[in-house]
């Protein structure tokens, strides 16, 4: 019974959530636009299917996978299971205590970017407009090993206090050079899997994971050091998707060059 | 419709949503595998309470499969018969309106922004940055708030303005790599973190769709204009904007 209160209680949520853009979409299409939509009928169908799926996707993590998930993060992020006692300091930690953190970090990063949505949107549009040269999968999987390298490594950031910022720039002008070698088609949408990568099922996982590292690590402070994990998990998906397009490009070109030396054989 | 054309049409629905439920489930696959990994052999701990998990799973799986289906007959069509409409009655004032609209007007209400933003509020009070009280806090979250959803507004809005005069889209992104940097040298190092972040969560799951369909409409619909080189791109601003315009939020308040 609670379940169903709950339910409830999530649907006005995403009803609440939807209706500004509901109002703007609408609210242009009569007043600016003044056109009858072609297909009203079966948008409007849609976005009660948006409503209802978005209200059912929410209420199951919520009621399944966020507070198990939230658990494991603070149980492996607990002194008691790193092995850190009290007198001892962050120094004198070794990085072999937190491999099953980092590996947990990685692989929460990439099945939770699996599961996303938006990037599931993202990439049933690419693979529609490239004319299925970009394959659904291939694009997923690029930015999910993006997202698992970058919460990892974020999380090594957190254990070691290294500032920030020195990753982020770093990791830009990983990106600019990248930019020059990668076919000019697939930039922009390389660029947007950065964004679309951490949302609903993303976020609250990672935050957790952040915010649980810089509290229980001795000397971070998580106003400082508790952010940035979700910064990471936007910057490499970046890079792992023109990686993706490089290898793509690489690999048509050395089937090309066989098949031009087996016609001269 | 008369019930006997009613019939076909649900079936056809049902037919297609049976399809994309095996797909959902592969795609949650992963997930339980991690966490079913991580806590029963690196924890050692059994599961809680199975049968709700196992119903929390389920919904997802549901969720999942008509949110994908919703997207395909709701958000894409919308978004892109608007921007179709928007190209051929070719006034550039009401597009760049809209577009700063849908930026501003998804963000703002989007529940991943204001668990961090009062997150963010919440760590600064107990910093010491802002007074710790209701009041100053409320005040700073909702503040950040309304920085970010200017920030993807004015960016939806750049983006657009890229598609039609067909700029290319890494000079763009490496200015504002550039911005980014120079900002990092003057913002107080509370709010770096936050930030960075900001970037990330400001894009919601509503919002992806709506705005990737947008561009593709307007490069399909402009001549010229190649889908996939200039119809993406839109989400890389809104992930862009928002960490310059927080830092210097922080800048000017702190």
């Amino acid at each position: 019974m609670t379940g169903l209160v709950n339910f409830f209680d999530i649907l006005i949520a995403t009803i609440r959530d939807v209706l500004p853009i509901a109002i703007i979409l609408f609210g242009f299409q009569m007043l600016v636009l003044r056109r009858r939509m072609a297909n009203l009928r079966q948008v409007l169908i849609g976005f009660v299917f948006v409503i209802l799926g978005l209200a059912f996707f929410l209420q199951g993590l919520e009621q399944a996978l966020f507070p198990l998930g939230k658990l494991m993060a603070q149980q492996l992020t607990a002194p008691e299971f790193l092995g850190l006692d009290e007198t001892a300091g962050a120094a004198e930690a070794h990085w072999q205590q937190y491999l099953w953190l980092y590996l947990f970090a990685a692989a929460i990063g990439f099945s939770t970017t699996i599961a996303e949505p938006s990037l599931i949107a993202v990439a049933i549009k690419a693979n529609q407009v490239s004319g299925g040269a970009v394959g659904t999968w291939g694009l997923r999987i690029a930015v999910a090993i993006g997202v698992a390298i970058g919460i990892a490594l974020g999380s090594y950031r957190i254990v070691s206090g290294t500032p920030l910022h020195y990753y982020i720039i770093a990791g830009y002008i990983v990106v600019i050079i990248q930019t020059l070698y990668t076919p000019k088609t697939i930039i922009a949408l390389a660029y947007d899997s950065g964004g679309v990568t951490t949302s609903t099922v993303t976020v609250p996982l990672v935050t957790a994971l952040g915010l649980g590292l810089a509290t229980n690590i001795p000397g971070r402070n998580p106003l400082l050091d508790g952010f940035g994990l979700i910064a990471f998990a936007s910057l490499f998906p970046i890079m792992a998707v023109m990686a993706y397009a490089q290898l793509g490009e690489w690999q048509a070109r050395r089937i090309k060059q066989r098949r031009l030396r087996e016609m001269e054989n | 419709m008369r019930a006997e054309d009613q019939a076909p049409f649900v079936k056809k629905l049902l037919l297609h949503l049976g399809a994309s439920l095996t797909d959902s489930i592969r795609d949650l696959i992963p997930i339980i595998g991690v966490i079913a990994f991580f806590q029963l052999i690196v924890l050692r701990q059994p599961i809680p309470d199975f049968g709700n998990l196992l119903g929390g799973v389920v919904m997802v799986v549901v969720g999942l499969t008509l949110f994908v289906h919703g997207l395909k007959t709701g958000l894409f069509p919308i978004g892109e018969s608007m921007a179709h409409s928007f190209a051929s009655k070719g006034s550039m004032f009401w597009l760049l309106l809209f577009a700063f609209a849908l930026g501003f007007g998804t963000t703002i209400a989007e529940p991943a922004l204001i668990a961090v933003a009062d997150e963010a509020a919440r760590v600064a009070a107990t910093g010491g940055m802002i007074a710790n009280t209701q009041y100053a806090t409320s005040e700073y979250a909702s503040g950040l708030r309304l920085t970010v959803a200017l920030s993807v507004g004015f960016a939806i809005a750049v983006g657009v303005m890229r598609i039609i005069r067909g700029w290319p889209i890494h000079y763009l992104i490496i200015g504002g790599y550039i911005g980014v940097v120079i900002m990092t040298f003057f913002a107080p190092p509370e709010i770096i973190g936050i930030a960075y972040d900001s970037g990330g969560v400001t894009t919601s799951t509503i919002t992806v769709p709506l705005v990737t369909a947008l561009g593709v409409g307007l490069a399909t619909s402009i001549h010229g204009r190649n889908p996939l080189t200039d119809g993406f791109g839109l989400i890389a601003f809104a992930s862009l904007t928002p960490m310059i315009f927080v830092m210097l939020y922080g800048v000017i308040l702190l």
